[in-house]
């Protein structure tokens, strides 16, 4: 009888455990992570009855790493930045996905040719285009406000402290944008050990005021809290801060450094099936528009620009906030994934010596 | 001790003739195991939780078999041939044979990493010649080398052989700032990728800091809580313990509050007149902000135990020494002062060992200059992802800590100790 009862309850439990159908999908947190749980997560629970569970994290690919590589993998889908989700595929720490799951455009462009190039890797299937970039405080300057990325390392011009995210990338690119070398002549200089140099020496000029962040949810905070008169930070949250919170942000589209991010599947993900039909219902023209309306950030499909309109405040133009506007594409840089993968170890252990010495 | 199963010829023995001390022996072997089952638990969790842990980071720190377990042939060739061996035909043959089974195996970026990690900006090359890979023909070198012309540096082979042993010191020269040049010799990093050793010294500087500045300021508080009469020193102890028991993140994140720019202490002095607008002083995110929250942290750990030392110490002492002609610094320094030192050594250790690993009020408070070695090992467990690195430094703050405990061992003497 008693074995009987242990049999039924552990059946039951079973049973439970299948019929309530639950992905995990592990993001960046903040305002990033509520324009996905608003434009993807909910429509995909309504739709098709699936719980998903959104995990924040700082960064998304150690977790990943860690969790592939102890066999405890509880995360289904992860978001992903591009360099990263090339180097997790490399090591085999990401499921190879299928570019046949995803679903043609409107008019039937193929997947493939809607997505903006290079968006769809082995493992990996972009969802925006983002953007690192400076804002600063309004009320800090009123009359002649910064409008370049020299401006940002100009401390004698446009006092105040500046924050800048703790590591190597991007910093070196803008360190040699604001020194004066044009956009697509940046990696090739960064190659050379000269040009490293240069960036450092640039950073140098304004080590002493800068305050270090490591989440994204960071620089608008210390603009807010006036701890910064201007800081770095990803374009999204600038946004978030600046139209939903009205605080005085302006962003300086000058310098940016955009690239992709978006969606993969980590190795020996729990609920591989259900993970692949959430990217397939996640990277639909309609959804990667819907998306745009939380958060600025571009949608990585060539059809899903058209149909980006207002901000869900229902006034607010997005247009000119996105990282791929024309207008603001005119000293920009595409992060070039391939040197970082490359030079990753070697910059940022400079950097963290760099930082450390006085 | 003597096998007691020995003949008795000795003095004791039972009515049957056992030796008395066997037979005590086989009696209390019953009560004996079931005092063994009792402690398994807790030894079962020690050794799971704790001693397993720590052989792995140890094992990980020396052993990284990236190259050599996704890599055979050419792990295989470098095995047989002498180190110098310029790569002949079977050589090349091995390395694309390889690079084609690990990149169907989408093992080649873990290849690539691990040679990365000897040799900057050559994970690309392994990775984007082994998409290529299953095109290649003999002879090889040519079909390679067409592919990209960076396999012919000598230096690369030399690094390849370096990585095709699995266990490799490596990880320990790197976290001691040094590498190895193309023969393998032991040479310094460039002195701009220099960090380790002197965040470690900075570390232990700091930890010291900390720990004197708790000790300053806990022996006052300490002699108070022991000396004042019973209603105040509760209600001075559990000034004391409220924040012991609140969450770590809440204080560190409340001397944010306190010491930003725009903080509570900088607005004060502001109103006050005492500092400008503009003069603001910078307290936090940085050395300073370091200092000053794991100092406040810290300080139960250290006003703990004094007080537990100090609690017991009859007061007639100190007054017997007066009576007799001391000062009051002579009775303090020669009488109470040296009844202490048990308290004064537990804190002091415990402070330190605990300073020493501290992470998260560094990252959060410490900005760039008050970062310490924990801060970097999370880098590389987090960012960077060379848990190999990570290990060793790992390894070597934990071989500096029980260094640091066998002196004061040595000097002190750990009986001396008095947590409570």
């Amino acid at each position: 009888m008693r074995k009987l009862l242990v049999l039924s309850t552990a059946l039951s439990g079973f049973a439970v455990a299948a019929s309530a159908q639950e992905i995990a999908v592990m993001s960046w947190g903040g305002a990033y992570a509520t324009s996905q749980i608003e434009a993807y997560h909910k429509p995909f629970t309504a739709q098709t009855g699936i719980t998903v569970v959104n995990v924040d994290a700082d960064n998304p690919a150690a977790p990943i790493k860690a969790q592939v590589e102890a066999g405890n993998v509880t995360v289904d889908v992860v978001d992903l930045e591009y360099a990263d989700a090339v180097r997790l595929c490399d090591e085999g720490l990401l499921e190879v996905l299928d570019p046949s799951i995803l679903s043609p455009a409107a008019d039937g462009t193929a997947a493939m040719d809607d997505f903006l190039p290079g968006a769809v890797t082995d493992c990996f299937v972009a969802t925006i285009v983002f953007s690192t970039l400076y804002a600063y405080d309004e009320s800090k300057y009123p009359s002649d406000p910064p409008t370049t990325i020299a401006d940002f390392f100009d401390t004698a011009k446009y006092p105040g402290k500046r924050g800048m995210r703790k590591g190597a990338k991007v910093n070196l690119e803008m360190a040699l944008m604001a020194d004066g070398v044009p956009a697509d002549e940046v990696y090739a200089l960064l190659e050379t050990p000269e040009g490293v140099e240069r960036a450092f020496a640039k950073l140098g000029t304004i080590k002493s005021d800068v305050i270090w962040w490591e989440a994204g949810a960071q620089p608008p905070q210390l603009l807010a809290d006036g701890e910064v008169a201007m800081t770095t930070g990803y374009n999204g949250r600038f946004f978030a801060a600046t139209v939903t919170e009205g605080k005085p942000f302006k962003q300086v589209f000058d310098g940016q450094v955009y690239e992709y991010d978006g969606y993969a599947i980590p190795k020996g993900a729990p609920n591989m099936d259900l993970a692949k039909q959430f990217i397939t219902f996640a990277t639909t023209t309609q959804a990667l528009a819907d998306q745009a309306k939380w958060i600025a950030y571009g949608p990585a499909r060539q059809s899903s620009g058209p149909l980006v309109g207002m901000f869900m405040d229902g006034k607010t133009e997005m247009g000119p906030y996105m990282p791929t506007a024309a207008n603001n594409l005119t000293n920009a840089l595409p992060s070039s994934y391939e040197f970082w993968v490359d030079r990753d170890t070697e910059l940022n252990e400079r950097f963290n010596a760099w930082l450390a010495s006085n | 001790m003597a096998d007691s199963s020995a003949p008795a010829g000795g003095l004791l023995t039972t009515s049957d003739g056992r030796s008395l001390k066997s037979a005590l022996a086989s009696a209390q072997k019953r009560a004996k195991r079931r005092a063994f089952l009792l402690v398994l638990p807790l030894l079962a969790f020690i050794v799971i939780t704790f001693i397993v842990p720590i052989g792995q980071l140890m094992h990980q720190a020396i052993y990284n078999d990236g190259f050599s377990a996704n890599m055979p042939r050419v792990t295989a060739w470098f095995a047989e041939t002498p180190p110098g061996t310029p790569p002949d035909e079977t050589a090349w043959e091995a390395l694309a044979l390889d690079l084609k089974d690990a990149a169907a195996a989408r093992t080649v970026g873990v290849v690539g990493t691990r040679v990365n990690y000897e040799m900057s900006g050559t994970r690309s090359l392994f990775t984007s010649t082994a998409r290529a890979a299953s095109r290649f023909e003999p002879p090889y070198r040519e079909a390679l080398l067409e592919e990209d012309a960076k396999w012919d540096d000598p230096v690369l082979w030399g690094t390849m052989r370096q990585v095709s042993d699995a266990y490799s010191a490596n990880f320990f020269l790197a976290a001691l700032d040094m590498t190895r040049d193309v023969n393998g010799k032991i040479v310094p990093m460039p002195e701009d990728r220099q960090i380790y050793v002197s965040l470690f010294l900075k570390t232990f500087l700091l930890a010291g800091l900390i720990t004197f500045t708790c000790f300053v300021l806990g022996f006052p508080i300490a002699h108070l809580l022991a000396t004042l009469p019973m209603r105040w020193s509760n209600l001075l102890m559990i000034l004391v313990l409220l924040p012991f028991w609140t969450s770590l993140l809440v204080r560190t994140t409340s001397w944010m509050v306190l010491l930003q720019q725009q903080g509570v202490v900088n607005n004060s002095l502001v109103s006050l007149g005492l500092i400008s607008e503009d003069g603001r002083i910078q307290m936090i995110y940085n050395q300073a902000g370091t200092i000053i929250a794991m100092t406040h942290i810290l300080l139960p750990f250290m006003i703990l135990p004094l007080y537990s030392v100090m609690r017991p110490i009859p007061p007639s002492y100190v007054r017997a020494a007066r009576s007799l002609g001391a000062t009051s610094w002579t009775a303090f320094r020669r009488v109470y002062l040296p009844q202490t030192l048990p308290g004064v050594g537990a804190g002091s250790l415990l402070v330190f060992i605990l300073a020493v690993g501290y992470y998260i009020t560094p990252a959060l408070v410490g900005g760039a200059s008050g970062q310490l070695i924990s801060n970097l090992i999370a880098f590389h467990m987090q960012s960077s992802l060379n848990w190999s690195l990570a290990s060793a430094l790992a390894a070597l703050l934990l071989g500096a800590v029980l260094v640091l405990y066998w002196l004061y061992d040595r000097l002190v003497g750990i009986d001396n100790l008095k947590l409570g």
